[in-house]
């Protein structure tokens, strides 16, 4: 094994430390031990099957760890309520599950559960950003499915999250609506400083969207570092 | 006809049975014709209905003679076998026997402990046990239908689930509308009982009251009187199972345990 330790320049927000799942006798993640640093895009890549969905979601605390931990901003995990942790690290998801309703309900959810009503504005700028304007009413059952996914990342960044996990976010996706969604993740990457770790199997979208990306087979990490080292040009 | 032919009360029931039993074993030899094969299922059930049922008039015919507090312990087994039962329903949910158990013993228990308290069930052993095992049976399958409905629906709605905890949702806030249909779905039975009382069919207690002498419009009265019993325990089951059983479903670091695989 060839573990490449690329120092990227920055800060730490997010390190691995031996993080291990086992679900009875498999072991769907091994022992993985990566920083992730502010404002870079890691990307996950692997064939399917090699852990990398368990290991997303390991990193917001979805499922539990059997050994190893997480640390967000030098603070081991565990030390937060499950809820903060979710606030913190937000997620985005394959299928983009939206609730029934309108899309301005969907944004409103996560700050709602900490009792914070979202105003309008914010809704409406939130909805500018990725490219729907003017959608807060429309009904998500009449959306298509490029559009469902970017009032998905909305939803997720409703919540200020510090770090955005995005598992296989454009693979339910039309071509053409792959490219918008992967343009307007770039683009809230490169002008918020977002930090985030997304699954994918493509490894040319790896290429194009990552920093770094992480290499896993069989549920161990088998390398990582700038995509043209890991996985050629 | 057997009237004549059978002269206590305990042949002439056998002889009933007996017919009874021919007449079920005729139409599934009439099924076996169109290759729908119910022997061995049916004959053994018969053969375990008979002696279940024996076995239980055997034991109210003993309990007759003993002391009224006994069945308070009486009741109590039944409860027990009853959170038993239904918890299958509810395979994958870790603690759903003590759910069931405790929810079945506040449902049933406290409807037949105000009524019998109000003087609506008698005291006596011939009374308070077989209304009591009516109440108890009818909270047990009402907590069997919205265990399993609730199991249905949170697996059916894993990632809609998982979303809103990735959002920062508390758990119990994810499955409240799965909670609240179970409790509406399983409650179906019972409240659909209560409508077509008297329309749709005559229960077997106003019927056991009709054949043992008592007045048609105080057994229909009572009859009323007891579905409606079960509905209030039933509801009361069905509410705090599934309040109980939501918290079952996820871990102590707010992650949902049920799934399909585990």
């Amino acid at each position: 094994m060839s573990v490449a330790q690329e120092t990227v320049a920055g800060t730490v927000v997010l390190r691995t430390e031996h993080l291990g799942r086992r679900v009875g006798d498999i072991s769907v993640v091994t022992d993985i031990s990566l920083d992730v640093y502010h404002g870079e895009m890691l990307g996950i890549v692997g064939p399917s099957g090699s852990g990398k969905s368990s290991l997303l979601r390991l990193l917001n605390r979805l499922d539990e760890p059997t050994s190893g931990t997480v640390f967000l901003d030098g603070q081991d995990y565990r030390q937060f309520s499950p809820r903060e942790l979710r606030r913190r690290v937000g997620m985005v998801t394959q299928r983009p599950f939206l609730f029934p309703g309108n899309v301005a309900g969907n944004i409103r959810f996560g700050p709602l559960q900490r009792g914070e009503v979202v105003a309008d504005e914010d809704i409406a700028r939130l909805l500018e950003r990725v490219g729907l304007p003017g959608f807060a009413g429309r009904e998500v059952a009449n959306l298509s499915g490029g559009e469902q996914q970017r009032v998905s990342l909305a939803r997720a960044l409703a919540n200020h999250p510090e770090i955005l996990l995005l598992d296989e976010p454009t693979s339910a996706l039309d071509e053409q609506a792959k490219t918008g969604v992967e343009q307007l993740i770039c683009s809230l990457v490169k002008d918020t400083s977002l930090t985030c770790v997304m699954v994918t199997h493509d490894r040319d979208q790896a290429r194009r969207m990552c920093d770094r990306v992480a290499l896993l087979e069989a549920g161990r990490l088998i390398q990582y570092g700038k995509p043209a080292e890991v996985l050629g040009a | 006809m057997l009237k004549s032919l059978f002269h206590t009360q305990l042949t002439l029931g056998f002889a009933q049975a007996g017919i009874a039993s021919v007449l079920a074993l005729a139409v599934v030899l009439l099924a076996r014709r169109r290759n729908i094969h119910l022997e061995s299922d049916a004959a053994i059930a018969l053969l375990r209905g008979i002696v279940q049922i024996v076995a239980v008039g055997s034991i109210l015919a003993l309990l007759l003679k003993s002391p009224r507090w006994i069945s308070v312990f009486l009741l109590t087994g039944m409860i027990i076998a009853a959170g038993s039962i239904s918890a299958k329903r509810a395979k994958n949910i870790p603690g759903a026997r003590k759910v069931s158990t405790y929810s079945i013993a506040a449902g049933a228990g406290l409807v037949t402990a105000v009524m019998t308290w109000a003087g609506v069930i008698d005291t006596a052993i011939t009374s308070l046990i077989p209304v009591g095992s009516m109440i108890i049976a009818n909270a047990m399958n009402t907590n069997g239908l919205a265990l399993n409905r609730f199991r249905s629906e949170v697996l059916a709605h894993a990632g809609e689930i998982e979303t809103a905890l990735a959002l920062g949702a508390a758990p119990e806030h994810t499955v409240a509308s799965y909670a609240e249909s179970s409790i509406h779905a399983s409650l179906i039975p019972a409240i659909d009982n209560l409508r077509s009382l008297g329309i749709v069919w005559i229960p077997g207690l106003m019927t056991g009251m009709l054949l043992s002498g008592a007045d048609p419009l105080y057994a229909a009265i009572y009859q009323f009187v007891v579905i409606a019993m079960i509905l209030a325990s039933s509801g009361l089951t069905s509410l705090l199972s599934t309040m109980m059983i939501r918290n079952h479903a996820f871990s102590a670091a707010e992650q949902l345990v049920l799934k399909s695989s585990g």
